[in-house]
């Protein structure tokens, strides 16, 4: 094959980059990889992992919808996301009671938006191959709009995330105090729930519906397991998430396989070697020598 | 109806000017179309150290939130400092009842007590070399070490023993500044060394710093021998006093409305028997 990474790696970057479709996916990947990623460190924080994978399930009929009614995916996927983040938000009240109502909440949300999705795949008459690309994501037929719209997205979204930051820590690890410190937790908390959903519109391009947990929730899970300091946690989600996207887009460049498997196995490779790790240096800690 | 205010004692105080830390005047807070308590007058004054006991579902919590502002009367004035209540008030040092942080949750008690400093405020925190951020790098490890929580400040919180973790949280209560600690049950599933050790830390915040002390307790022993003043929630209303006053056969027996008995055991602890009948009048004892 002409397209085989040597251990130039200067020549290899050429070569991936050789065609517009590539830069387009290395673009929107980094750009899905910061935003993904500094969301994820304040959903692993929070204890919302349910929640968000209910937000990229709500993706799917989202995505399917919007092909179907002739409006550009992202379109249909925020909008969908971005309801689905209310409902919770809404009717998921007490999210400091042990996120019992909201797991149900979340639970009930999910399996009608997966009927959702099952009704509009049906109507969808078009290839299957788009259903598939939202479902895992592709490196494929990011076009030049998308690409625009991602870095809108990603932009507003990491304006507003830094506005509410210190305060998001607050409510999310102590809300009684917070909320007598005069933080208001339930607008936060709904607030968050929405740049979620945004975030979780975006990063569908990238690795779809199915596989968006490596870039929301693996990077900042590794990340936490590493460090309990917030401003570094943070930043070490990202640049994990960084790594595994660009990694990812690499291989799945140079190889048939699709990037999604790529991007996850990478995630839940780095996690488990992590916690092995630590595994392993907190019982030769806890023995005596 | 029994109700009626015990007025600080003046001459038991160190301080010769008394002023007052918080007040409440016919108040009442009606929670789900009921009455918590109502008709409340109650003055504490600086520097006091006040327990605040009842049974389960009495409204200890809800006197505690009324002072933050965080429940709002449904009737009367409730002020604090001189000032109507208001939430986010940085005068005021608050501890809620809590179960203990989750022992996944990796942020760094240091963090926590930095968050009530600056937490509410919007934007992410300056960086650690600006001069600002500096001063209040300072303030946070003042209070750490005024509680002595030195030695485990920089671990996750959930880390840390039940003990440890209320060090860390009377600090976070402390930080802005806060002339009054409003703590709900500190005290509460510690063991009994701990508990020790923790009342006398808030006596001597008390004493030394001159911090007035709002501390619900389910069990007065641990804090008997500190406390200047007992306020007694029962039956919907608050009765306040004197501990030797308030915590007797008669006063309590009329609180209530049935036969208590307090008994004194020979090494000074008391003990209250008798409460027959559990105080059923509000739907969710835990949320009060």
């Amino acid at each position: 094959m002409a397209d085989s990474p040597s251990w130039d790696l200067l020549a290899d970057l050429q070569l991936l980059l050789r065609f517009h479709f590539m830069q387009n996916a290395f673009v929107v990947g980094t750009l899905v990889a910061v935003l993904a990623g500094a969301v994820g460190y304040f959903v692993v924080l929070r204890g919302q992992s349910f929640a968000a994978h209910m937000l990229s399930q709500v993706g799917f009929p989202g995505a399917a919808a919007a092909v179907f009614l002739h409006v550009p995916p992202l379109v249909g996927l925020a909008a969908f996301c971005s309801a689905g983040a209310l409902g919770v938000g809404v009717l998921g009240r007490r999210l400091d009671a042990g996120n019992r109502l909201e797991s149900a909440v979340v639970g009930s949300i999910l399996a009608f938006s997966l009927g959702l999705g099952l009704l509009f795949f049906r109507l969808y008459a078009g290839s299957v191959q788009a259903v598939y690309a939202f479902l895992f994501g592709t490196i494929l037929g990011i076009s030049d709009r998308d690409v625009a719209a991602t870095a809108v997205t990603t932009v507003v979204c990491l304006v507003v995330l830094a506005a509410i930051a210190r305060p998001l820590v607050f409510a999310s690890v102590d809300p009684d105090v917070a909320d007598a410190r005069g933080v208001p937790v339930r607008a936060i908390s709904i607030a968050f729930l929405l740049l979620a959903a945004l975030a979780v519109a975006v990063t569908v391009q990238i690795v779809g519906t199915l596989l968006i947990f490596a870039l929301l929730v693996a990077p900042a899970a590794c990340a936490l397991q590493l460090t309990a300091r917030p401003t570094r946690g943070l930043a070490l989600t990202v640049v994990l998430s960084l790594l595994f996207t660009w990694t990812g887009l690499a291989v799945a460049y140079f190889t048939i396989y699709p990037v999604g498997f790529f991007i996850t196995t990478l995630a839940f490779g780095v996690y488990v070697v992590i916690r092995s790790a630590k595994a392993m240096s907190g019982r030769s800690v806890g023995e005596p020598a | 109806m029994l109700r009626w205010v015990a007025e600080p004692d003046a001459s038991s105080r160190a301080h010769p000017v008394i002023e007052e830390a918080a007040g409440l005047e016919r108040a009442g807070v009606s929670l789900g179309g009921r009455w918590i308590w109502r008709g409340v007058d109650l003055t504490v004054t600086t520097g006091e150290f006040v327990a605040i006991l009842g049974p389960n579902g009495a409204g200890k919590s809800t006197l505690l939130k009324a002072l933050l502002g965080v429940v709002p009367l449904t009737e009367g004035d409730a002020r604090i400092f001189g000032k109507p209540v208001r939430r986010g008030n940085d005068e005021v040092g608050y501890l809620p009842q809590r179960r203990r942080f989750d022992p996944d949750l990796r942020i760094r008690a240091v963090d926590l007590v930095r968050l009530g400093l600056d937490g509410a405020r919007w934007g992410v925190p300056l960086p650690s070399w600006m001069a600002r951020s500096r001063a209040k790098s300072d303030q946070v490890d003042a209070v750490i070490h005024l509680v002595g929580a030195q030695a485990y400040a920089h671990r996750p919180i959930g880390e840390l023993s039940g003990g440890e973790q209320q060090r860390v949280l009377i600090a976070q209560a402390l930080v802005s500044g806060a002339r009054m600690l409003a703590l709900d049950e500190p005290l509460d599933s510690l063991d009994l060394s701990n508990q020790q050790s923790i009342s006398a830390l808030v006596r001597d915040i008390c004493q030394q710093q001159g911090v007035t002390v709002l501390l619900v307790a389910h069990d007065v022993n641990p804090i008997l021998p500190f406390i200047d003043r007992v306020v007694y929630a029962a039956n919907g209303q608050l009765v306040s006093g004197r501990p030797e006053e308030v915590i007797r056969t008669e006063t309590l027996s009329r609180l209530y409305g049935a036969p208590v008995e307090v008994l004194r055991t020979s090494d000074g602890r008391v003990v209250v028997v008798g409460q027959h009948e559990p105080v059923t009048y509000h739907a969710h004892p835990d949320d009060i």
